[in-house]
């Protein structure tokens, strides 16, 4: 009889090989990456000599008025079009799905596919399809709102300072509404059926079968939705590039951190790009996601309840 | 075995070897430009010109959009992934590259000497001993209108700021044209077609760019903020939603007849003579007063430079060589119009419009996009920043005052004859 010696392990090699090439992809086209932009930011070119500023850069774009005022402006910009997500895409989401997995309802395929459509599309389709639809020129926005008597409400909705960011926000809640709708509807269907019938038993049914039973259940999956619509929005870039072009018009009303970004890292028209402030403004970015991130893994996950069927 | 062992050598060695002597036969070089517009062009007329007198090097014109170009070309560079022929934005953009080593000097060039030392010094170091591009054009402001429009409503040419405003009222008072087309979406338009198309005249051309550059100006002083009081009256003009409108936008509406006035580079020509159909005539930017002396804005736009670490740098220079000389000038002005030469070879162009553009040249004093030399290079960009002044100001969101105080004050911020 043998006997295993206790206290000593046997090192299982497979899981480090098995996990190498994932490894070592990951950290080649996404960590090293993320490594140099951080170490960027801390240089500066003078005489086209790069030189070891510390946290120099980050003193500039947080204390230069130049370079804070734009900052700050993309930031909360930023703040808005997330705001703009969590109230509008993420309640519609969730509306839609329960209204697809109820089992009355005809034609549940035909609409969850129509739905999901525009999230494959890519964003250069979808902003200049936007774009033209709300053309104040050749759109059908106006003709269409004319038809229904509220032609005096259109107003070239892109090209004004107010409306510009809501309206691009907009338009990107209409492209990504299917992503909280098919995770949400997911999570619906994974609900037991004798769980809801328990409830019919105890009086539970329609929109209190809702609140009381389903949406309790599928919180964690409400979480994950938000932190991926956080991180998508932070990182946001393409529709407004597509849109309104680098500059982020009008006056900067639609600029947000990834514009921000790219116009100081590659430089626009006669301004040239600054590959060391450029790498700064996306460590911040970086820092920002951190942040956020954390909070909801170590504050919020952590105290959500999970229920095993 | 063996002889069929040896046929199968010889094979492979002829394969082999015609395989090397067609690389050597035939380099190709390969342009990069932002001008996607020139495509038919350069494919048609100037590359076959070329290649038929240096047989043995073919050429690849591949542009980009105008608006991704400068950042495309930068990181291609810098990855050496970049074309052996650049083209040269004019001033900063193409002096950086320089400096960096991207760019090589083409002073040894025989055809350079075809070109001023004006044409030459938007494509020069500071001290304009080394030119790094090849001069191909300028570009020249005005406005372009709809011959037929103005007939129908009996407008003549104006000349003067009164009548050019007259012609506006008129054209809004009939209701069928819009009278002009112009947007603010993209804001370079107000800043380029608006801004630096009407500013020569309030500013005396060079004296007032020069008076920046020197610091014996600001951008504060009444001649330079009178250039947005004029842009602030141009509103009522502007077709309906003009906040959302881009600059295809514009263009279409002008081409398919629906606007009157085009507040114009003289770019737009040869897409003009395509799209309408209809007679277009221009005129150029009016002057206060009858009888004032004009000002227009000719600009060095374009030119052609040579990547330092070309892999075919004789065929290269034979290329930029080639195009110093007569038979690309007159080519390529006649096939690109709009583009003026900038060299000194005598140029005949058939062009109507074209004729009418370059024929100010003779009577007013021609002078530079103020913001472009020095005063673009700097954080914030002078240039950038009346792109976004001068849309805010035609949408009525800040006044001429306004405007000027806050270029002025960026620009000082960096700019010590400015401070």
């Amino acid at each position: 009889m043998t006997k295993a010696v206790p206290g000593k392990k046997i090192f299982r090699w497979h899981i480090a090989v098995f996990l190498l090439p994932a490894v070592v992809v990951y950290s080649l086209i996404m960590v090293l990456p993320l490594f140099g932009t951080l170490q960027l930011s801390l240089y500066s070119e003078v005489d086209s000599k790069q030189i070891f500023v510390g946290l120099g850069n980050f003193m500039t774009l947080f204390g230069d008025p130049l370079w804070s005022g734009q900052f700050w402006n993309a930031l909360i910009n930023n703040i808005w079009l997330f705001i703009v997500h969590m109230c509008v895409q993420n309640p519609i989401g969730i509306l839609l799905a329960a209204l697809l997995s109820s089992p009355v309802l005809r034609f549940r395929g035909f609409y969850r596919g129509a739905i999901f459509v525009p999230t494959l599309l890519s964003f250069v389709i979808v902003g200049f399809v936007w774009k033209l639809i709300l053309s104040p020129l050749w759109g059908v926005a106006p003709s269409l709102m004319d038809m229904v008597g509220l032609k005096s409400l259109f107003l070239p909705w892109l090209g004004k300072e107010a409306y510009a960011l809501t309206a691009l926000s907009l338009v990107s809640v209409w492209q990504f509404i299917g992503i909280p709708m098919m995770l949400i509807y997911a999570a619906l269907l994974s609900i037991p059926d004798e769980i809801l019938e328990a409830g019919e038993c105890d009086g539970l049914t329609g929109l209190s079968a809702f609140w009381k039973i389903k949406l309790p259940l599928i919180l964690p999956s409400i979480g994950i939705i938000s932190i991926l619509t956080f991180v998508g929005n932070f990182n946001a870039f393409d529709l407004i590039y597509v849109t309104q072009g680098a500059l982020a018009g009008p006056n900067f009303a639609t600029d947000i951190l990834g514009t921000f970004m790219f116009r100081t890292f590659f430089g626009f028209q006669l301004q040239l790009g600054d590959t060391h402030m450029g790498a700064t403004v996306a460590s911040v970015m970086f820092l920002i996601i951190l942040v956020g991130v954390c909070i909801y893994l170590f504050g919020i996950q952590t105290r959500l309840r999970r229920y095993q069927f | 075995m063996t002889t069929k062992f040896i046929n199968a050598t010889l094979l492979a060695a002829t394969m082999l070897g015609s395989a090397s002597l067609a690389q050597a036969a035939d380099v190709t070089l390969t342009i990069e430009s932002w001008r996607n517009d020139d495509l038919a062009i350069w494919r048609d007329t100037l590359i076959p010109a070329f290649e038929a007198k240096n047989p043995g090097i073919k050429v690849i014109f591949a542009p980009v959009a105008p608006t991704e170009y400068n950042a495309l070309v930068n990181s291609k560079l810098d990855t050496g992934a970049a074309g052996d022929l650049i083209t040269c934005r004019p001033f900063d953009l193409s002096l950086s590259l320089y400096d960096k080593g991207h760019l090589a000097s083409i002073n040894d060039i025989a055809g350079l000497a075809n070109f001023s030392d004006s044409a030459k010094s938007a494509w020069s170091t500071d001290d304009a001993k080394t030119t790094f591009c090849m001069p191909m054009a300028s570009v020249i402001h005005g406005f372009i209108y709809n011959k037929d429009a103005f007939k129908e409503l009996g407008l003549s040419v104006p000349t003067t700021e009164a009548e050019f405003f007259a012609a506006l009222d008129k054209i809004k008072a009939d209701g069928n044209y819009i009278p002009m087309a112009m947007g603010t979406n993209d804001q370079w338009e107000a800043g380029t077609m608006g801004f630096n198309n009407i500013a020569p005249n309030y500013v005396k051309g060079e004296e007032g760019r020069l008076g920046l550059i020197d610091g014996s100006q600001k951008l504060t002083d009444a001649n330079w903020v009178a250039v947005y009081e004029q842009l602030a009256k141009w509103k009522p003009y502007l077709g309906d939603g003009f906040e959302a409108q881009s600059y295809p936008d514009s263009q279409n509406l002008f081409t398919l007849g629906r606007a009157a006035i085009y507040p114009a580079g003289s770019w737009e020509i040869s897409g003009f003579n395509k799209q309408a159909d209809f007679k277009m005539g221009a005129f150029k930017a009016p002057v206060k007063n009858a009888g004032d002396q004009c000002y227009i804005s000719d600009h060095t736009d374009i030119a052609m430079g040579m990547n330092a670490h070309t892999k075919h740098p004789v065929e290269t220079k034979k290329f930029l060589d080639w195009m110093g000389g007569a038979e690309f000038a007159s080519l390529y002005a006649n096939a690109s119009l709009g583009f003026f030469s900038l060299s000194n070879h005598k140029v005949s162009m058939s062009d109507g419009l074209a004729q009418e553009f370059v024929s100010w040249r003779g009577e007013c004093k021609s002078t530079i996009r103020a913001s472009y030399k020095i005063l673009g290079r700097g954080k914030p960009s002078l240039d950038l920043d009346q792109w976004n002044a001068a849309s805010n100001v035609i949408k009525g969101n800040q006044s001429p005052v306004d405007a000027a105080k806050w270029t002025q004050e960026r620009l000082a911020k960096w700019y010590k004859p400015q401070m």
